[in-house]
């Protein structure tokens, strides 16, 4: 089984009020897509991350349903536009139920 | 036994270059790529046009493929990008992923990382808030495809 899944988020420190900023995220899954075989024929069950999403004071910036096509170790890259300095929460959800979270914070001004 | 192994050898690489010269008109996930842009569409056709599909021409590993989305939109009112599907047609399953805008969000861009068994289509489809169905098509050429069979 591979380590529990880490999160890496790049935010910028600091925007200005209305500039679109770009945010990047990785987390490090190995997104078992349900296609593959095993030594003895058997297939590998599916284990994937099947939901990401980007939230900015409670607010929905940014979300993504995920299927299997998705590559190991999910990586997504989006912008927001802010007028309020905050924090970003960022949620993957797991198709074992798992529910793996990270927050940024960002200034505006 | 050496000339039988060779007749053999050549018969059977021949018969591999006709299944893969079948295979690409007769791929079962065609039908099943188009479904799924009919549903997510609600019926309409995409029209070319506002969506921006980038993709390398060649992908030399399948397992991690560059995509990103670029839709125009002002992102207020009623220049809203509702979501963006992502199709691939000749994978194992047509859907890739699904993306949600919001007004935070700004623009409309999306960039990440795909699988594609093999050469195929990939294709962007991009609904607006008012139900405008717009879509980008990108062929991209494999060359180790990602699904591990």
């Amino acid at each position: 089984m591979a380590a529990q899944p880490k999160p890496r988020i790049k935010v910028p420190k600091e925007a200005k009020a209305g500039e679109v900023v770009s945010i990047k995220t990785l987390i490090s899954h190995e997104m078992e897509s349900g296609q593959r075989k095993d030594k003895d024929g058997k297939v590998i069950p599916r284990k994937i991350i099947n939901k990401f999403a980007c939230e900015f004071n409670g607010t929905p910036v940014f979300s993504c349903d995920i299927d299997p096509a998705i590559s190991a170790n999910p990586y997504f890259e989006f912008s927001a536009k802010l007028t309020e300095s905050g924090t970003f929460k960022f949620t993957w959800i797991d198709d074992d139920g798992a529910i793996y979270t990270d927050e940024q914070k960002i200034t505006v001004n | 036994m050496k000339i039988n192994r060779r007749h053999m050898l050549s018969l059977s690489a021949g018969a591999a270059l006709f299944s893969i010269a079948g295979h690409r008109s007769a791929w079962a996930d065609v039908p099943a790529a188009e479904k799924r842009i009919m549903d997510f569409a609600g019926g309409k056709t995409p029209a070319s046009g506002k969506i921006t599909l980038t993709a390398p021409e060649i992908a030399e590993n399948g397992n991690t493929v560059p995509i990103s989305v670029n839709v125009e939109s002002a992102m207020t009112g009623g220049d809203m990008v509702d979501s963006v599907i992502i199709v691939a047609d000749g994978n194992p399953n047509p859907e890739v992923a699904t993306f949600h805008f919001t007004a935070l969000s700004g623009t409309a861009v999306a960039t990440t990382r795909m699988r594609l068994a093999k050469t195929q289509n990939v294709i962007a489809v991009a609904k607006m808030a008012d139900g405008s169905v717009f879509m980008d098509k990108k062929e991209v050429k494999v060359t180790i495809g990602g699904c591990g069979g």
